[in-house]
Protein backbone atom coordinates (compact mmCIF):
# COMPACT_ATOMS: atom_id res chain seq x y z
CA UNK A 1 0.00 0.00 0.00
CA UNK A 2 1.22 3.44 -0.79
CA UNK A 3 0.05 5.16 2.39
CA UNK A 4 2.54 4.64 5.17
CA UNK A 5 1.28 4.40 8.68
CA UNK A 6 2.63 6.93 11.11
CA UNK A 7 3.20 6.19 14.72
CA UNK A 8 3.47 9.81 15.81
CA UNK A 9 1.91 13.12 14.92
CA UNK A 10 3.67 15.67 12.70
CA UNK A 11 3.98 17.88 15.78
CA UNK A 12 5.77 15.30 17.89
CA UNK A 13 8.09 14.48 14.98
CA UNK A 14 8.97 18.16 14.70
CA UNK A 15 7.97 18.12 11.02
CA UNK A 16 7.75 21.57 9.45
CA UNK A 17 4.27 20.68 8.15
CA UNK A 18 3.06 20.85 11.76
CA UNK A 19 3.34 24.62 11.27
CA UNK A 20 0.01 25.73 9.79
CA UNK A 21 1.58 28.77 8.11
CA UNK A 22 4.05 26.47 6.36
CA UNK A 23 1.14 24.34 5.08
CA UNK A 24 -0.53 27.44 3.65
CA UNK A 25 2.73 28.39 1.97
CA UNK A 26 2.82 24.95 0.32
CA UNK A 27 -0.80 25.28 -0.80
CA UNK A 28 0.03 28.63 -2.34
CA UNK A 29 3.12 27.36 -4.17
CA UNK A 30 5.65 29.17 -1.98
CA UNK A 31 7.24 26.21 -0.19
CA UNK A 32 8.22 22.67 -1.21
CA UNK A 33 6.47 22.88 -4.60
CA UNK A 34 6.76 25.26 -7.47
CA UNK A 35 3.22 25.19 -8.75
CA UNK A 36 0.41 27.68 -8.39
CA UNK A 37 -3.25 27.04 -9.01
CA UNK A 38 -5.96 29.64 -9.65
CA UNK A 39 -7.08 31.13 -6.35
CA UNK A 40 -10.11 29.43 -4.87
CA UNK A 41 -11.57 32.81 -3.92
CA UNK A 42 -11.56 33.83 -7.60
CA UNK A 43 -13.32 30.59 -8.56
CA UNK A 44 -15.94 31.15 -5.84
CA UNK A 45 -16.37 34.71 -7.10
CA UNK A 46 -16.95 33.44 -10.65
CA UNK A 47 -19.64 31.19 -9.18
CA UNK A 48 -21.32 34.25 -7.69
CA UNK A 49 -19.94 34.05 -4.16
CA UNK A 50 -17.74 37.08 -3.59
CA UNK A 51 -17.47 37.03 -0.66
CA UNK A 52 -18.76 33.65 0.47
CA UNK A 53 -21.38 34.32 3.14
CA UNK A 54 -22.96 32.09 5.77
CA UNK A 55 -26.58 31.00 5.54
CA UNK A 56 -27.77 30.15 9.08
CA UNK A 57 -25.77 28.53 11.86
CA UNK A 58 -27.32 25.08 12.10
CA UNK A 59 -24.33 23.05 13.25
CA UNK A 60 -22.12 23.79 16.24
CA UNK A 61 -19.13 21.57 15.60
CA UNK A 62 -16.87 21.10 18.60
CA UNK A 63 -13.43 19.64 18.13
CA UNK A 64 -13.22 18.44 21.69
CA UNK A 65 -9.56 17.45 21.47
CA UNK A 66 -6.78 15.97 19.40
CA UNK A 67 -6.14 12.95 21.62
CA UNK A 68 -6.80 9.75 19.67
CA UNK A 69 -6.02 6.04 19.94
CA UNK A 70 -5.19 5.98 16.21
CA UNK A 71 -2.67 7.82 14.05
CA UNK A 72 -4.29 7.69 10.62
CA UNK A 73 -2.18 8.54 7.58
CA UNK A 74 -4.67 11.04 6.19
CA UNK A 75 -5.64 12.78 9.46
CA UNK A 76 -6.29 16.49 8.88
CA UNK A 77 -6.22 17.10 12.63
CA UNK A 78 -2.75 15.61 13.19
CA UNK A 79 -4.40 13.71 16.05
CA UNK A 80 -2.84 10.82 17.92
CA UNK A 81 -2.04 9.22 21.27
CA UNK A 82 0.67 11.81 21.90
CA UNK A 83 -1.77 14.75 21.78
CA UNK A 84 -2.40 14.97 25.50
CA UNK A 85 -2.53 18.77 25.88
CA UNK A 86 -4.84 19.99 23.13
CA UNK A 87 -8.08 18.83 24.73
CA UNK A 88 -11.07 20.91 25.78
CA UNK A 89 -11.51 21.54 29.50
CA UNK A 90 -14.71 21.65 31.51
CA UNK A 91 -14.86 25.46 31.60
CA UNK A 92 -14.73 25.72 27.81
CA UNK A 93 -17.42 23.05 27.46
CA UNK A 94 -19.63 24.90 29.96
CA UNK A 95 -19.21 28.03 27.86
CA UNK A 96 -20.26 26.03 24.77
CA UNK A 97 -23.38 24.90 26.63
CA UNK A 98 -24.21 28.53 27.50
CA UNK A 99 -24.03 29.42 23.80
CA UNK A 100 -26.09 26.37 22.83
CA UNK A 101 -28.79 27.22 25.38
CA UNK A 102 -28.92 30.84 24.21
CA UNK A 103 -29.31 30.22 20.48
CA UNK A 104 -31.41 28.06 18.23
CA UNK A 105 -28.58 25.96 16.83
CA UNK A 106 -30.16 22.52 16.41
CA UNK A 107 -27.14 20.23 15.97
CA UNK A 108 -24.01 19.66 18.04
CA UNK A 109 -21.38 17.78 16.03
CA UNK A 110 -18.61 16.45 18.28
CA UNK A 111 -15.34 15.52 16.67
CA UNK A 112 -11.70 15.00 17.57
CA UNK A 113 -9.32 13.04 17.87
CA UNK A 114 -11.38 10.37 19.51
CA UNK A 115 -13.99 12.54 21.27
CA UNK A 116 -14.79 9.79 23.78
CA UNK A 117 -11.29 10.12 25.27
CA UNK A 118 -12.07 13.57 26.61
CA UNK A 119 -12.97 13.01 30.31
CA UNK A 120 -15.93 15.41 30.02
CA UNK A 121 -17.37 13.84 26.86
CA UNK A 122 -20.30 11.94 28.40
CA UNK A 123 -21.31 14.82 30.62
CA UNK A 124 -21.20 17.25 27.69
CA UNK A 125 -23.30 14.98 25.48
CA UNK A 126 -25.89 14.50 28.22
CA UNK A 127 -26.12 18.26 28.78
CA UNK A 128 -26.54 18.87 25.04
CA UNK A 129 -29.31 16.29 24.93
CA UNK A 130 -31.04 18.00 27.90
CA UNK A 131 -31.06 21.16 25.76
CA UNK A 132 -32.88 19.17 23.07
CA UNK A 133 -29.98 19.26 20.64
CA UNK A 134 -29.31 16.59 18.02
CA UNK A 135 -25.89 15.21 18.96
CA UNK A 136 -23.52 13.66 16.43
CA UNK A 137 -20.43 11.80 17.65
CA UNK A 138 -17.68 11.27 15.06
CA UNK A 139 -16.54 7.95 16.47
CA UNK A 140 -13.50 6.16 15.08
CA UNK A 141 -15.08 2.77 16.06
CA UNK A 142 -11.89 1.22 17.45
CA UNK A 143 -12.18 3.32 20.62
CA UNK A 144 -15.09 1.07 21.62
CA UNK A 145 -12.70 -1.89 21.65
CA UNK A 146 -9.60 -0.10 22.91
CA UNK A 147 -10.16 -0.21 26.67
CA UNK A 148 -12.77 -1.81 28.96
CA UNK A 149 -13.95 1.61 30.09
CA UNK A 150 -15.25 2.22 26.55
CA UNK A 151 -16.85 -1.20 26.01
CA UNK A 152 -20.29 0.00 27.09
CA UNK A 153 -20.31 3.03 24.78
CA UNK A 154 -22.81 1.47 22.33
CA UNK A 155 -25.46 1.09 25.07
CA UNK A 156 -24.74 4.59 26.37
CA UNK A 157 -24.92 6.06 22.85
CA UNK A 158 -28.31 4.38 22.38
CA UNK A 159 -29.66 5.62 25.74
CA UNK A 160 -28.71 9.16 24.76
CA UNK A 161 -29.89 8.83 21.14
CA UNK A 162 -26.49 9.97 19.88
CA UNK A 163 -26.08 9.83 16.10
CA UNK A 164 -22.90 7.98 15.21
CA UNK A 165 -20.76 8.90 12.21
CA UNK A 166 -17.81 6.57 11.75
CA UNK A 167 -14.94 6.29 9.32
CA UNK A 168 -14.53 3.09 7.39
CA UNK A 169 -12.46 3.78 4.28
CA UNK A 170 -13.18 0.43 2.72
CA UNK A 171 -14.87 -2.92 3.28
CA UNK A 172 -11.56 -4.73 3.19
CA UNK A 173 -8.68 -5.02 5.62
CA UNK A 174 -5.84 -3.98 3.33
CA UNK A 175 -7.29 -0.65 2.25
CA UNK A 176 -8.59 0.19 5.74
CA UNK A 177 -5.43 -0.72 7.62
CA UNK A 178 -3.24 1.11 5.10
CA UNK A 179 -5.01 4.34 5.97
CA UNK A 180 -5.85 3.87 9.63
CA UNK A 181 -3.33 1.43 11.08
CA UNK A 182 -2.73 -2.29 11.40
CA UNK A 183 -5.63 -4.11 13.05
CA UNK A 184 -8.08 -1.22 12.62
CA UNK A 185 -10.31 -3.13 10.21
CA UNK A 186 -11.02 -6.07 12.53
CA UNK A 187 -11.65 -3.78 15.49
CA UNK A 188 -13.91 -1.56 13.40
CA UNK A 189 -15.97 -4.55 12.24
CA UNK A 190 -16.33 -5.77 15.82
CA UNK A 191 -17.36 -2.28 16.96
CA UNK A 192 -19.93 -2.07 14.16
CA UNK A 193 -21.34 -5.42 15.26
CA UNK A 194 -21.72 -4.10 18.81
CA UNK A 195 -23.42 -0.95 17.56
CA UNK A 196 -25.76 -3.08 15.43
CA UNK A 197 -26.46 -5.27 18.46
CA UNK A 198 -27.96 -2.34 20.38
CA UNK A 199 -29.97 -1.29 17.33
CA UNK A 200 -27.70 1.18 15.53
CA UNK A 201 -28.15 1.03 11.77
CA UNK A 202 -30.99 -1.49 12.09
CA UNK A 203 -34.26 -0.63 10.40
CA UNK A 204 -36.89 0.87 12.67
CA UNK A 205 -34.58 1.47 15.64
CA UNK A 206 -34.31 5.21 15.10
CA UNK A 207 -30.61 4.92 15.96
CA UNK A 208 -28.53 6.39 13.15
CA UNK A 209 -25.21 4.88 12.18
CA UNK A 210 -23.56 6.56 9.21
CA UNK A 211 -20.22 5.63 7.70
CA UNK A 212 -17.62 7.90 6.19
CA UNK A 213 -15.68 6.85 3.12
CA UNK A 214 -12.36 8.65 2.53
CA UNK A 215 -10.28 7.45 -0.41
CA UNK A 216 -7.16 5.60 0.73
CA UNK A 217 -4.86 7.48 -1.58
CA UNK A 218 -4.47 10.36 -3.99
CA UNK A 219 -7.79 10.03 -5.77
CA UNK A 220 -11.23 11.55 -5.40
CA UNK A 221 -14.25 9.66 -4.09
CA UNK A 222 -16.64 8.30 -6.69
CA UNK A 223 -20.38 8.85 -6.67
CA UNK A 224 -21.71 8.49 -3.14
CA UNK A 225 -24.86 6.56 -4.06
CA UNK A 226 -22.92 3.85 -5.88
CA UNK A 227 -20.36 3.52 -3.10
CA UNK A 228 -23.12 3.32 -0.48
CA UNK A 229 -24.82 0.52 -2.40
CA UNK A 230 -21.54 -1.39 -2.69
CA UNK A 231 -20.62 -0.89 1.00
CA UNK A 232 -24.10 -1.97 2.11
CA UNK A 233 -24.05 -5.09 0.02
CA UNK A 234 -20.47 -6.11 0.91
CA UNK A 235 -20.74 -5.39 4.67
CA UNK A 236 -24.04 -7.27 4.84
CA UNK A 237 -22.76 -10.24 2.85
CA UNK A 238 -19.41 -10.57 4.58
CA UNK A 239 -20.18 -9.48 8.15
CA UNK A 240 -23.98 -9.07 8.51
CA UNK A 241 -23.45 -5.39 9.28
CA UNK A 242 -26.08 -2.72 8.65
CA UNK A 243 -25.68 1.03 8.52
CA UNK A 244 -27.80 3.96 7.41
CA UNK A 245 -25.92 6.26 5.06
CA UNK A 246 -22.45 6.44 3.54
CA UNK A 247 -20.85 9.88 3.33
CA UNK A 248 -18.17 10.13 0.64
CA UNK A 249 -15.68 12.73 1.84
CA UNK A 250 -12.77 14.11 -0.17
CA UNK A 251 -9.41 14.16 1.59
CA UNK A 252 -8.26 17.72 2.18
CA UNK A 253 -4.71 18.51 1.07
CA UNK A 254 -3.66 19.55 4.58
CA UNK A 255 -1.77 18.15 7.56
CA UNK A 256 -0.85 14.44 7.33
CA UNK A 257 -2.63 13.94 4.01
CA UNK A 258 -0.61 16.84 2.63
CA UNK A 259 2.50 15.12 3.95
CA UNK A 260 1.49 11.92 2.14
CA UNK A 261 0.83 13.82 -1.11
CA UNK A 262 4.23 15.50 -0.97
CA UNK A 263 6.16 12.37 0.03
CA UNK A 264 4.51 10.21 -2.62
CA UNK A 265 4.94 12.84 -5.35
CA UNK A 266 1.18 13.04 -5.81
CA UNK A 267 0.65 16.66 -4.69
CA UNK A 268 0.55 18.27 -8.13
CA UNK A 269 -1.68 15.59 -9.68
CA UNK A 270 -4.05 15.61 -6.70
CA UNK A 271 -4.41 19.39 -6.62
CA UNK A 272 -4.89 19.37 -10.40
CA UNK A 273 -7.69 16.83 -9.98
CA UNK A 274 -9.33 19.01 -7.30
CA UNK A 275 -9.02 22.21 -9.33
CA UNK A 276 -10.18 20.61 -12.59
CA UNK A 277 -13.15 19.05 -10.80
CA UNK A 278 -14.27 22.41 -9.34
CA UNK A 279 -18.06 22.42 -9.54
CA UNK A 280 -19.61 25.90 -9.19
CA UNK A 281 -22.93 24.29 -8.21
CA UNK A 282 -21.42 23.02 -4.95
CA UNK A 283 -20.39 26.43 -3.57
CA UNK A 284 -23.87 27.35 -2.33
CA UNK A 285 -24.01 24.17 -0.23
CA UNK A 286 -20.55 23.98 1.35
CA UNK A 287 -20.67 23.18 5.06
CA UNK A 288 -18.96 26.37 6.27
CA UNK A 289 -22.14 28.24 5.34
CA UNK A 290 -24.19 26.58 8.10
CA UNK A 291 -21.48 25.56 10.57
CA UNK A 292 -19.39 27.12 13.30
CA UNK A 293 -16.36 25.11 14.30
CA UNK A 294 -14.93 25.40 17.81
CA UNK A 295 -11.40 24.37 18.73
CA UNK A 296 -10.25 22.73 21.98
CA UNK A 297 -9.12 26.17 23.23
CA UNK A 298 -12.41 27.84 22.35
CA UNK A 299 -11.56 29.69 19.14
CA UNK A 300 -14.11 29.88 16.34
CA UNK A 301 -13.58 28.84 12.73
CA UNK A 302 -15.65 28.48 9.57
CA UNK A 303 -14.96 24.73 9.45
CA UNK A 304 -12.77 22.01 10.95
CA UNK A 305 -10.28 22.35 8.07
CA UNK A 306 -9.84 26.09 8.59
CA UNK A 307 -9.41 25.24 12.26
CA UNK A 308 -6.52 22.92 11.47
CA UNK A 309 -4.89 25.63 9.36
CA UNK A 310 -5.48 28.14 12.16
CA UNK A 311 -7.62 30.34 9.89
CA UNK A 312 -9.95 31.85 12.47
CA UNK A 313 -13.29 33.43 11.57
CA UNK A 314 -12.92 36.89 10.06
CA UNK A 315 -14.83 38.57 12.88
CA UNK A 316 -12.03 39.44 15.31
CA UNK A 317 -14.57 40.87 17.79
CA UNK A 318 -16.25 37.46 17.89
CA UNK A 319 -13.67 34.76 17.32
CA UNK A 320 -13.84 32.85 20.61
CA UNK A 321 -16.53 31.22 22.74
CA UNK A 322 -15.89 33.95 25.33
CA UNK A 323 -17.02 36.68 22.88
CA UNK A 324 -19.51 34.65 20.78
CA UNK A 325 -21.79 37.07 18.97
CA UNK A 326 -24.41 35.32 16.85
CA UNK A 327 -25.27 38.44 14.87
CA UNK A 328 -21.66 39.28 13.98
CA UNK A 329 -20.95 35.68 13.04
CA UNK A 330 -24.04 35.53 10.86
CA UNK A 331 -22.76 38.53 8.92
CA UNK A 332 -19.15 37.37 8.56
CA UNK A 333 -17.23 36.69 5.38
CA UNK A 334 -16.06 33.07 5.24
CA UNK A 335 -12.27 32.68 5.10
CA UNK A 336 -11.13 30.89 1.94
CA UNK A 337 -7.85 29.38 0.84
CA UNK A 338 -6.59 26.81 -1.65
CA UNK A 339 -7.65 23.76 0.41
CA UNK A 340 -11.28 24.83 -0.16
CA UNK A 341 -11.08 23.14 -3.58
CA UNK A 342 -11.47 19.91 -1.58
CA UNK A 343 -15.08 20.79 -0.71
CA UNK A 344 -16.13 21.79 -4.23
CA UNK A 345 -14.68 19.01 -6.38
CA UNK A 346 -17.16 16.91 -8.33
CA UNK A 347 -20.31 16.44 -6.29
CA UNK A 348 -18.69 18.38 -3.44
CA UNK A 349 -17.75 17.23 0.02
CA UNK A 350 -18.78 18.03 3.57
CA UNK A 351 -18.98 16.33 6.95
CA UNK A 352 -22.25 14.93 5.60
CA UNK A 353 -20.76 13.77 2.30
CA UNK A 354 -21.74 15.05 -1.14
CA UNK A 355 -23.41 18.44 -1.37
CA UNK A 356 -24.58 18.63 -5.01
CA UNK B 1 19.27 19.64 -20.31
CA UNK B 2 16.48 19.10 -22.81
CA UNK B 3 13.40 17.23 -21.71
CA UNK B 4 13.45 13.61 -22.80
CA UNK B 5 10.97 13.03 -25.62
CA UNK B 6 8.62 10.08 -25.58
CA UNK B 7 5.70 9.07 -27.74
CA UNK B 8 3.37 9.01 -24.74
CA UNK B 9 3.34 12.08 -22.50
CA UNK B 10 1.01 11.65 -19.50
CA UNK B 11 0.14 15.36 -19.70
CA UNK B 12 -1.25 14.85 -23.22
CA UNK B 13 -4.27 13.03 -21.81
CA UNK B 14 -5.56 16.33 -20.45
CA UNK B 15 -5.60 17.62 -24.07
CA UNK B 16 -7.80 14.81 -25.35
CA UNK B 17 -10.79 17.16 -25.48
CA UNK B 18 -8.91 19.37 -27.92
CA UNK B 19 -9.40 16.89 -30.77
CA UNK B 20 -12.62 18.81 -31.48
CA UNK B 21 -10.50 21.79 -32.59
CA UNK B 22 -9.75 20.10 -35.93
CA UNK B 23 -13.04 18.27 -36.42
CA UNK B 24 -15.76 19.65 -34.16
CA UNK B 25 -18.94 17.73 -35.02
CA UNK B 26 -17.31 14.29 -35.11
CA UNK B 27 -15.32 14.91 -31.93
CA UNK B 28 -18.41 16.17 -30.14
CA UNK B 29 -20.41 13.14 -31.23
CA UNK B 30 -17.68 10.90 -29.87
CA UNK B 31 -17.56 12.64 -26.48
CA UNK B 32 -21.35 12.71 -26.18
CA UNK B 33 -21.42 9.00 -26.95
CA UNK B 34 -18.58 8.32 -24.51
CA UNK B 35 -20.27 10.27 -21.72
CA UNK B 36 -23.58 8.53 -22.32
CA UNK B 37 -21.99 5.07 -22.29
CA UNK B 38 -19.96 5.66 -19.12
CA UNK B 39 -22.96 6.87 -17.09
CA UNK B 40 -24.33 4.61 -14.36
CA UNK B 41 -26.88 2.39 -16.11
CA UNK B 42 -27.69 -1.30 -16.13
CA UNK B 43 -24.01 -1.66 -15.19
CA UNK B 44 -22.62 0.30 -12.26
CA UNK B 45 -19.93 2.94 -12.69
CA UNK B 46 -17.51 0.54 -10.97
CA UNK B 47 -18.32 -2.32 -13.37
CA UNK B 48 -17.88 -0.04 -16.37
CA UNK B 49 -14.56 1.26 -15.02
CA UNK B 50 -13.33 -2.33 -14.56
CA UNK B 51 -14.32 -3.23 -18.13
CA UNK B 52 -12.54 -0.11 -19.39
CA UNK B 53 -9.46 -1.02 -17.35
CA UNK B 54 -9.39 -4.50 -18.91
CA UNK B 55 -9.77 -3.08 -22.41
CA UNK B 56 -7.03 -0.52 -21.68
CA UNK B 57 -4.64 -3.37 -20.98
CA UNK B 58 -5.76 -5.45 -23.94
CA UNK B 59 -5.27 -2.44 -26.22
CA UNK B 60 -2.09 -1.46 -24.35
CA UNK B 61 -3.03 2.19 -24.06
CA UNK B 62 -0.94 3.95 -21.39
CA UNK B 63 -3.32 6.93 -21.23
CA UNK B 64 -6.28 4.64 -20.64
CA UNK B 65 -4.42 2.57 -18.05
CA UNK B 66 -3.71 5.71 -15.98
CA UNK B 67 -7.21 7.07 -16.48
CA UNK B 68 -9.02 3.85 -15.59
CA UNK B 69 -6.77 2.92 -12.70
CA UNK B 70 -7.84 6.25 -11.19
CA UNK B 71 -11.39 5.65 -12.38
CA UNK B 72 -11.58 2.21 -10.76
CA UNK B 73 -10.18 3.47 -7.45
CA UNK B 74 -12.58 6.38 -7.51
CA UNK B 75 -15.52 4.13 -8.22
CA UNK B 76 -14.65 1.97 -5.22
CA UNK B 77 -12.96 -1.01 -6.88
CA UNK B 78 -10.19 -2.68 -4.92
CA UNK B 79 -6.81 -3.96 -6.08
CA UNK B 80 -7.99 -7.58 -6.28
CA UNK B 81 -10.93 -6.67 -8.53
CA UNK B 82 -8.67 -4.54 -10.73
CA UNK B 83 -6.11 -7.32 -11.15
CA UNK B 84 -8.87 -9.83 -11.90
CA UNK B 85 -10.15 -7.51 -14.62
CA UNK B 86 -6.67 -7.46 -16.18
CA UNK B 87 -6.57 -11.25 -15.99
CA UNK B 88 -9.86 -11.37 -17.88
CA UNK B 89 -8.25 -9.24 -20.60
CA UNK B 90 -5.13 -11.42 -20.56
CA UNK B 91 -7.04 -14.69 -20.76
CA UNK B 92 -9.17 -13.34 -23.59
CA UNK B 93 -6.03 -12.38 -25.52
CA UNK B 94 -4.52 -15.78 -24.82
CA UNK B 95 -7.71 -17.51 -25.86
CA UNK B 96 -8.02 -15.41 -28.99
CA UNK B 97 -4.47 -16.42 -29.94
CA UNK B 98 -5.02 -20.08 -29.12
CA UNK B 99 -8.34 -20.39 -30.88
CA UNK B 100 -6.55 -19.59 -34.16
CA UNK B 101 -4.65 -22.83 -33.65
CA UNK B 102 -7.75 -24.67 -34.80
CA UNK B 103 -7.08 -23.16 -38.22
CA UNK B 104 -3.45 -24.24 -37.96
CA UNK B 105 -4.45 -27.76 -36.91
CA UNK B 106 -7.05 -28.05 -39.65
CA UNK B 107 -4.61 -26.86 -42.29
CA UNK B 108 -1.78 -29.05 -41.01
CA UNK B 109 -4.05 -32.13 -40.90
CA UNK B 110 -5.15 -31.47 -44.48
CA UNK B 111 -1.54 -31.29 -45.63
CA UNK B 112 -0.16 -34.27 -43.77
CA UNK B 113 -0.73 -38.01 -43.97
Amino acid sequence: MSIHQRTKSLASRGDELADTFFQLQVLNGKERVDIKFPSFASKAAEAGHAPLLPSRIEIFQVNIGKLCNQTCSHCHVDAGPDKKVENMDRNALEKCLEILSAYDIPTVDITGGAPEMNPHFKWFVEECRKLGKTVIDRCNLTIIRSNPKYHSLPEWFAENQVQIVSSLPYFSKTRTDAQRGDGVFEDSIEALRRLNAVGYGREGSGLLLDLVYNPSGAFLPGAQAGLEKEFKSQLKRKYDIDFNRLFAITNMPISRFLEYLLESDNYEDYMTQLVNAFNPATVASVMCRNTISVSWDGYLYDCDFNQMLDLKVSTSESNHISNFDYKLLSDRNIVLNQHCYGCTAGAGSSCGGEVA
Amino acid sequence: MSKEKTYFEPADLANFGNITEWQGPMGKKFFDYYNEVMKEGALTAREKALIALAVSHAMQCPYCIDAYTSGCLQAGADEEQMMEAVHVAATMKAGITLVYSTQMMKHAKKMTM
